[in-house]
């Protein structure tokens, strides 16, 4: 292994990693709300936005997200949306993950038992209380882990956007390796890389799921 | 107007699930400061009933009046919301599992649905979890979570939630029967001291000796339907329905 090379190289790679650490948590964010959205309508009361809901899922989940980031991305112009690489690659994405935090969250939610919110409406509190003050604070600690998952996939899910040059971890590996054709020191350094963004972020999301639990 | 009504009215109540009849025309009526015990073979439809009267189990058919208001109003979406969630206030429910709130300390458990309904302050908050849970012999539990209590102790801290909303009539849907042996008495006693404060309550029981020393009435059910009912002394002691004969005398077997 070419230890010099990579010693040369990794400063452009850690650059790199930081855009790959923006769009996780663009990502991310956008994936929670699709998700908050998403259960919202998987539990409405209205069975026209409950299909809405469960379309969506199943369409983000029933393809592969480098089609849905091709047809965003390379479809978008034909009917009117244009984006830039790094923007169709952030809602490209938010988009795929939101529907699996969906299924995530409403998981959660209705495996809080049922007793809970009868208790909660057996007192007197709306359904928007009981959900507010009863349902999702112990929902909330269900998913924290489930949704930990979710993230990792997602992070690891970034490398996609390399497809349609996002000049993120992947990409740059690949870039350098048409210069220096050092595959393997390049895709090791990117993976070393990735790993330490995930054992991070696995780390903060079990220290949120302790809390949680001792609260 | 001075018409008189029962205080509370069950009338024609019918459920069903699909083809399955649970309640088949069920009327009763409980007035003010009764206790009223309802016992039965399980599956008769006893908690189905209990259900019904704070509408967390519609009836398909049938109305439940309480203090001169229809609870099961039929009323558009928003409207009906806000008159159920209204009902609902003053009327208290206990489970057999409980169902405190685990990521909630008893005080909060006590306090949460008054502050959030009745807008009171904090202090009257702490007030009234003091007052509530001194009734129920729980006050020195206050800060502590319901994982923390045992299965007696919840229980009354249960009692004690639904007690804070200083409801008109309070449900019971076999409150001991998921407790210890041990444990059955202390709640027992609870219910005891409502009793003699004269609260109205409909009690769901397994317990015929608790049922015969603290109700005025025991309405037994068998198969969706009220078989009999009477003073405990009658209906326990001189039962007329050969069903309700059956029941009691396997029932008491097997309390041997
Ligand atoms: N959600 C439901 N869907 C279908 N059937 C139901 C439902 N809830 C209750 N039932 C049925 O209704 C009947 C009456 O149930 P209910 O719980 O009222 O009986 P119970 O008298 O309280 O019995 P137990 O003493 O076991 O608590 C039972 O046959 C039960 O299977
Ligand atoms: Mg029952």
């Amino acid at each position: 292994m070419d230890v010099e090379l990579i010693l040369k190289v990794y400063p452009y790679f850690l650059k790199a990693a930081v855009i790959t650490v923006e769009l996780s948590v663009l990502t991310t964010i956008l994936g929670l709300i699709c998700g908050a959205l998403g259960t919202t309508a998987r539990l409405s009361r209205f069975a026209i936005v409950r299909f809405l809901g469960a379309a969506y899922v199943s369409l983000f989940r029933g393809t592969p997200a480098l089609i849905q980031l091709f047809l965003l991305y390379f479809g978008g112009p034909q009917i009117g949306i244009q984006l830039d690489a790094f923007s169709a690659g952030v809602i490209g994405l938010g988009l795929n993950i939101g529907a699996y935090m969906t299924e995530t969250m409403r998981g959660a939610i209705i495996s809080v038992d049922e007793g809970q919110g009868e208790a909660a409406r057996t007192l007197g509190l709306s359904r928007a209380q009981s959900f507010r003050k009863v349902v999702l604070p112990q929902a909330m600690r269900l998913m924290i882990r489930p949704l930990g998952v979710n993230i990792n996939a997602q992070i690891k899910g970034t490398a996609l956007v390399s497809a349609i040059s996002v000049v993120e971890l992947t990409y740059t590996a690949q870039r350098y390796i048409g210069s220096t054709y050092k595959p393997f020191e390049m895709f090791f350094l990117a993976g070393i890389l990735y790993l330490a963004i995930i054992t991070i972020t696995g780390k903060g999301v079990a220290y949120l799921d302790r809390r949680a639990r001792l609260q | 107007m001075t018409q008189t009504h029962p205080f509370v009215e069950i009338r024609h109540a019918q459920k069903s699930y699909g083809k399955l009849e649970v309640l088949k025309d069920i009327s009763l009526t409980v007035e003010r400061g009764q206790i009223v015990a309802i016992i039965g073979p399980s599956g008769s439809g006893k908690s189905t009933l209990l259900r019904a009267i704070n509408d967390l189990d519609p009836l398909t058919a049938g109305e439940v009046w309480l203090d001169g208001l229809q609870v099961n109003k039929s009323l558009p979406h928003r409207q009906y919301e806000k008159h159920i969630n209204e009902m609902r206030q003053q009327i208290g429910m206990v489970f057999q599992h409980f169902n405190l709130f685990p990521h909630l300390t008893v005080r909060e458990n006590v306090t949460m649905a008054p502050k959030l309904l009745k807008k009171i302050t904090d202090k009257e908050a702490d007030t009234l979890a003091e007052e509530q849970l001194d009734h129920v012999g729980m006050l020195e539990r206050i800060d502590y979570y319901p994982s923390q209590l045992s299965g007696g102790q919840k229980q009354r801290v249960a009692i004690a939630r639904a007690l804070a909303m200083k409801p008109k009539l309070m449900l019971f849907d076999e409150a001991t029967s998921a407790l210890d042996p041990e444990l059955v008495e202390e709640v027992n006693l609870v219910m005891k001291k409502l009793a003699e404060e004269h609260m109205t309550m409909i009690i769901v029981t397994h317990e015929m000796d608790f049922a015969a020393s603290v109700c005025d009435r025991v309405i037994f059910m068998d198969k969706g339907l009220v078989v009999e009912e009477g003073p405990p002394e009658l209906v326990f002691k001189n039962p007329t329905q050969e069903r309700t004969q059956a029941f009691l005398r396997k029932h008491l077997e097997g309390a041997k």
